[in-house]
């Protein structure tokens, strides 16, 4: 199922989707080095992100929503460690900035290519399993599933048009 | 050189230091926010040759951090580095006094060549 084909069996606009496809793929490929195979996405109905490290940011202006960008454990400690040019400890505050940052050029790339006016949050980092994202009840929430040679992670898009 | 890295981000801060060490005889100073930015300036008298600015960060943005820099000092050079792509956002930065604009995600290398760059041109005018 396309990206596109798989957005209009809910009712999220494929056209909000595409742009967190590219910039994914590009922030990856730019600043570690890794290809992003884009697997099918789905409509999300529960409330906890995929994986267990989160990174919110929230969308104001005339695109308004939150996105997430959630990471298996085992992923976020490679990716963070291809990013940072080091070994960063997990679960520490500096591994939190770099999830944070990684997300944050997620979706400001993406901001972009939306073509309207908006503003992203500063990240905010949620570390560990189990975990509940509070979503807008009226946006639904698209899942991205993306996998990498560090790993899976997911992109859970929850915006709309304001 | 004297460089002042203001970034929310510390991971971030260190990758600028690790890809500008390449410049050769430099040093860096850092800060977290426009507050803290303003707070380390104010520390050294002596000036930076060089700022690199985040816009969106905590307490002060990196649009406000460049505009009070500006107001008493149109010597520095400065950089937004940010991760705001949209043409508006560039020109707004640059009409605040910003010298050039750097677009994350970059590579190392492309933020080298931009600083690199941007000193040349200042040379030339």
């Amino acid at each position: 199922m396309s990206l596109t084909a798989a957005a209009a069996k809910g009712t999220i606009d494929a056209r909000l989707i595409m742009p967190f496809v590219n910039s994914t793929r590009n922030v990856l490929q730019t600043m570690l080095g890794l290809v992003t195979t884009i697997d099918r996405p789905r409509i999300k109905a529960v409330p906890a992100p995929e994986y267990d490290y989160s990174a919110i940011i929230g969308f104001s202006g005339k695109i308004v929503g939150v996105v997430v960008v959630s990471f298996r454990r085992e992923t976020a400690i490679k990716m963070v460690t291809a990013f940072a040019g080091e070994v960063v400890e997990p679960d520490t505050s500096d591994f939190s900035d770099a999830i944070g940052e990684l997300a944050n050029m997620i979706a400001g790339a993406a901001k972009k290519d939306l073509g309207a006016v908006a503003s992203i949050s500063v990240p905010t980092v949620i570390l560990g399993k189990g975990h509940i994202v509070t979503r807008p009840s009226d946006i639904p929430c698209m899942v991205i599933p993306c996998s990498t040679e560090a790993g899976e992670f997911a992109v859970e898009i929850s915006i709309k048009q304001a | 050189m004297n460089i002042l890295l203001v970034d929310d981000s510390k991971v971030m801060r260190n990758i600028q230091k690790k890809a500008l060490a390449a410049l050769g005889d430099v040093t860096f100073a850092e800060a977290g926010d426009g507050v803290e930015a303003l707070a380390v300036i104010a520390q050294n008298p002596a000036g930076f040759s060089l700022v690199l600015v985040d816009w969106n960060m905590p307490n002060m943005n990196g649009l406000e951090l460049i505009t009070k820099i500006r107001a008493t000092d149109k010597k520095t050079l400065l950089i937004m580095v940010t991760t705001e792509a949209e043409k508006d956002r560039v020109l707004e930065a640059l009409r605040a006094g910003a010298n050039n604009y750097m677009i994350k995600p970059f590579t190392p290398d492309a933020l080298v060549e931009k600083v690199r760059g941007t000193l040349a041109k200042l040379r030339a005018a």
